[in-house]
């Protein structure tokens, strides 16, 4: 039996981000290396420090819009040296390239590992509407693993998956659209302090309730929106990490169990993945939810931050809906700020690195007009239905 | 509507073309006797390759569903009613499917439904309807 627990001997040392553009005119490369050109500084490293490139879900040799730059691209453009590199869609979620970085340090194969997750769906979608389209996953008939089992169906996009968790949560608990509303209304509250955010005008409950039906009972406001953007995280091992510009961030506990069927219809249709992610990371610490003073958590779609609040013990199972009523808690004031700066909904779907960069600038204090009240242990988690992960971030 | 159709394999035959004898053909372990779905060549419970189709009742109930109202293409007929179907034969054994037959907004969790099938070229959709 292993003694340690080895999350705990890597931190995160720098963190950066290109423009968020709804359309971007640089290319995906160019963002991809603003984003990892900042966070290498920002760690106050070289680019010769960097011995290990991690992405998820990586290049998928089509240029498909989704992931168009993958490590190894990446590896080529900055002319990198590592000792180590992977992406892949294949793992616990978004997070999943920050979670095989910090295994690929705390097994001894790298001291500086590059996080980075570039998309540009926004432009893509200026020639192609369908560019997203689950059917556009496969030519002629559906031969993938997951996907055929729903396209015959006319399910075309995720949010048709979405929905019926969000129907079914509303079935179990009461939960309704004022309160799931909660979630949009906090994030373009928390944009408008956000200039990169893609949407800063107010919305009221009127424009949210009044917002087009997408796939019931999910609104328009209940997706996030497309953006062209990358984001980078610099992970360092421990005692490297004490030396560079930032108090390093330790990964306090790292949550990416998946104990149900990899699935969107066989797993449960209230928990997903996220619960058996919460349980693994808290089993893996000694804090508790209450520590936790700030929260980004996957609004993909709103319904999924509802349910990673449960997940996580962030409130009891089945209250989430009752948790975010009034907006208070979840306030950039509240209890538990939540998605401080817009999340995805917003501030524009970079897609599951952005929250790990809004939890950083706000346990370094750079948040700005944002910024919330002191503290020094967040979560951030992304996914929905079986994909899940969660980071517990400590600045000591 | 149209319809992006599975590619057919060894595996997943039966469960698509089952309706051509009108028969909705679940997957089902003989050496531990639960039914799965997806189909697979192996029982994901106990491991067993002494697994195959095997006809279901048909019926069930809706353990989900959503109206989609989006427009995704110039060909939809919107709203439509996709959904969660759990099988009266086991519990947590269910697929998605579409409720047809009945306005949109009567689709309730809970409601009883049943089996109808819809050919497509060489698959047989299995599509519900209320019981």
């Amino acid at each position: 039996m292993f003694d340690r627990l080895y999350e705990k001997d890597v931190a995160i040392t720098g963190i950066g981000q290109s423009e968020v553009g709804r359309p971007s005119q640089l290319s995906a490369m160019r963002l991809t290396a603003d984003a990892c050109l900042e966070a290498i500084a920002d760690a106050g490293l070289t680019r010769d420090d960097i011995d290990g490139v991690a992405c998820w879900p990586g290049d998928n040799n089509n240029g498909d819009s989704f992931s168009p730059v993958g490590p190894n691209a990446l590896k080529n453009a900055l002319g990198l040296n590592v000792n180590w590199f992977g992406g892949g869609y294949e793992g616990p979620g978004p997070l999943a390239g920050i979670i095989n970085g910090v295994m690929a340090i705390a097994s001894g194969m790298c001291r500086n590992v590059l996080v980075f997750r570039t998309i540009t769906e926004s432009s893509t979608r200026q020639h192609n509407k369908q560019a997203s389209a689950l059917t556009n996953k496969t030519q002629g008939r559906d031969s993938s693993f997951a996907w055929q089992w729903y396209t015959p169906f006319n399910v075309l996009s995720a949010v048709n998956l979405m929905a019926m968790y969000a129907q079914r949560h509303f079935h179990d608990y009461g939960t309704t659209s004022e309160q799931l509303a909660q979630i949009a209304l906090t994030c373009r509250r928390n944009a408008q302090l956000n200039p990169k955010a893609v949407y800063r005008t107010p919305m009221s409950m009127d424009d949210y309730m009044q917002s087009r039906m997408i796939s019931t009972p999910l609104r328009m406001f209940d997706c996030d929106v497309h953006c062209d953007a990358s984001t980078a995280i610099v992970l360092s091992r421990r005692d490297v990490a004490k030396d560079g510009r930032n108090p390093p961030i330790r990964i306090e506990a790292m949550g990416a169990a998946l104990n149900q069927p990899w699935s969107w219809d066989q797993i449960s249709l209230t928990e997903g993945a996220a619960f058996d992610v919460g349980r693994m990371m808290w089993a893996r610490t000694d804090l508790k939810p209450k520590d936790v003073g700030s929260a980004q958590l996957y609004d993909g779609f709103s319904i999924l931050t509802m349910i990673w609040l449960e997940a996580l013990g962030l409130c009891p199972v089945g209250e989430s809906g009752r948790f975010v009523e009034g907006g208070q808690r979840i306030a950039l004031d509240g209890e538990l700020p939540l998605n401080t700066n817009g999340g995805q909904l917003s501030g524009g779907r970079t897609h599951g690195l952005g929250y790990v960069h809004e939890a950083c600038s706000q346990l370094w204090g750079r948040a700005d007009k944002r910024q919330v009240a002191d503290h020094n242990v967040a979560v951030t988690a992304a996914g929905g239905g079986p994909l899940g992960g969660s980071l517990l971030l400590v600045r000591d | 509507m149209p319809r992006k159709l599975p590619a057919l394999t060894g595996d997943n035959r039966a469960f698509w073309q089952g309706g051509e004898n009108n028969e909705l053909l679940i997957h089902r372990c003989s050496a531990c006797t639960r039914y799965f779905h997806p189909p697979s060549p192996v029982c994901p419970t106990c491991n067993s390759f002494e697994v195959g189709p095997q006809a279901v009742s048909g019926k069930g109930q809706v353990a989900s569903f959503t109206i989609n109202h989006q427009p995704w293409t110039p060909e939809l007929q919107e709203p439509f009613v996709i959904a969660i179907v759990e099988l009266e034969e086991q519990t947590d054994l269910r697929f998605v499917s579409n409720i047809e037959g009945i306005p949109v907004t009567d689709v309730h969790i809970g409601m009883p439904v049943r089996v109808h099938f819809q050919q497509e070229d060489d698959v047989w959709l299995p599509l519900f309807v209320k019981d």
